[in-house]
């Protein structure tokens, strides 16, 4: 099953966890599987409508799914999924 | 046309004029290249200091700010001696000290719209040592307008990331961030902390990016996203494209000048944060002690995380950390008047927004927080 590195400012939201397996043939389903576990972590990910937001970025191994498949992109066992969220540094 | 290098120079720089991919004509180069670095915090100070001594010919440096006690835990330019003194007068006082062979031109006002082009528009590279994101996205912008390299880092708690944006056909800031998270949304480093070496080692990195760039030498990070996590002490990578509907470097731009960076990300960019929830959601720390002295005071909801209760914390205070308070809210009661309070009165302020989109009416900030509670009402208290 894929992996799904979490990063340091969305971990509060799942219970401190750096990486979770998550399962599901496409990206949506892995993601649907994590805001499943983890529902307060829903709205950092998705806006109201279920789409991606514009400032989280998921990564496939090295590629950002936008150049893949979209939410469609198939993962299977072994593949890494990765958030990059913008960080911005010491102001708000 | 390249400098030529004085005896003392030679020798100064002996051990860069060893290697070959350096040497004197590279050395010469260095001599004969500027940089502009956008900030003189955490990422800017090493930045600053490893291109001051490598010899780069003009340093620019850009802040609006006075040096703070809180910043010497990692803004390793300037001194307990420089405590109070202009960022930029620090600085250049200390590169001065460090390599008196360079020029360093400073610029002691905020970088906006206004006179980003005028400042940047001389410098071969700019270095993006920036802590928000209006100033990230206007470098960006200047970055792509000049048609100069941005080499970008950021920084949260162990997390690093770092890239050459714009540079040799590659992607921009936007293209991987086309808009900035909404006000609340990601934690600051003033509200979330950070570990000081950390832009010590994103600053240094952005620092040998740039001396690559200038040199001509070696793999830059263009296309590339530097990611660096120091609890893991592991660096990764992704690669980055340009986005086809990037709205400032796509094919079809339609930001084609420097905009309101404010508006656009929704916060300010270069005011200080006060705290504040607005006025008629804020209580002030005399008000609120007055309140508390009465018959039915408000209740205390302190939405830091429970690390900070080490540090500081107030009698009688329900702790409920900002992160999980929207799964907590059926522990609150909804009619009873409530004071919400956490640091600085910034995380406060979005817990506040969360308890009154849920129905909660009796709600108000601490404004400037536990930390302005410390300084007007209980001075035993210490701040942080």
């Amino acid at each position: 099953m894929p992996t799904l590195y979490i990063p340091t400012p969305l971990r509060v939201y799942a219970d401190g966890q750096s990486e979770i397996v998550v399962n599901g043939p496409i990206v949506s389903d892995a993601l649907n599987d994590l805001v499943t576990r983890y529902p307060t972590i829903k709205q950092h990910i998705f806006n109201e409508n279920g789409e991606l937001r514009p400032f989280v970025n998921l990564f496939k191994g090295k590629e950002n799914i936008v150049f893949l498949q979209g939410l469609e992109t198939p993962i299977s066992e072994g593949d890494s999924l990765r958030i990059i969220p913008s960080i911005a540094g010491g102001s708000l | 046309m390249t400098a030529d290098l004085s005896h003392e120079e030679i020798l100064r720089y002996s051990r860069h004029l060893l290697i070959p991919e350096v040497g004197l004509d590279g050395q010469r180069k260095l001599k004969s290249s500027s940089v502009l670095i956008i900030g003189t915090g955490g990422l800017g100070s090493p930045a600053a200091l490893y291109l001051a001594a490598a010899g780069v010919g003009r340093i620019g440096l850009v802040d609006f700010d006075v040096v703070d006690f809180t910043y010497l835990q990692r803004q390793i330019i300037h001194g307990t001696s420089t405590v109070g003194r202009l960022k930029v007068d620090s600085a250049k006082a200390r590169l001065s000290d460090l390599n008196p062979e360079i020029q360093v031109d400073i610029y002691n006002e905020p970088f906006t719209s206004a006179n980003a082009i005028q400042i940047a528009r001389d410098y071969d590279i700019l270095v993006d040592g920036t802590d928000n994101f209006p100033t990230r996205y206007l470098t960006n912008d200047v970055s792509v307008f000049l048609g100069k390299p941005n080499v970008y880092g950021s920084i949260f708690r162990f997390d690093g990331q770092a890239s050459v944006f714009n540079a040799k056909d590659g992607p921009c800031y936007r293209c991987l961030f086309p808009e900035p998270p909404p006000p609340g949304l990601v934690p600051s480093c003033a509200e979330g902390g950070v570990l000081g070496v950390l832009p010590g080692t994103i600053g240094t990195i952005q620092a040998t990016e740039t001396l690559k760039l200038l040199l001509g030498i070696g793999t830059s990070l263009a296309n590339k996203l530097l990611l660096y996590n120091a609890l893991d002490m592991s660096f990764d990578y992704v690669t980055l494209r340009k986005n086809p509907n990037c709205r400032v470097c796509g094919p079809n731009a339609d930001i084609k000048e420097l905009i309101d960076y404010e508006e656009f990300c929704g916060i300010p960019g270069h005011k200080i944060e006060e705290g504040s929830a607005g006025d008629e959601w804020d209580v002030g720390p005399e008000q609120l002690a007055t309140r508390l002295a009465e018959t039915n005071p408000p209740l205390l909801l302190d939405v830091r995380e429970p690390h900070e209760l080490q540090i500081s914390w107030l009698p009688n205070e329900v702790n409920i950390p900002l992160g999980i308070l929207a799964a907590h809210l059926s522990e609150l009661d909804t009619a009873r008047e409530m004071v919400v309070f956490c640091k600085g009165g910034t995380r406060s302020a979005h817990a506040l927004e969360l308890l009154v989109a849920a129905g909660f009416k009796k709600v108000k900030n601490l404004k400037g927080g536990i930390n302005a509670w410390a300084a007007l009402v209980d001075p035993s208290l210490p701040l942080y």
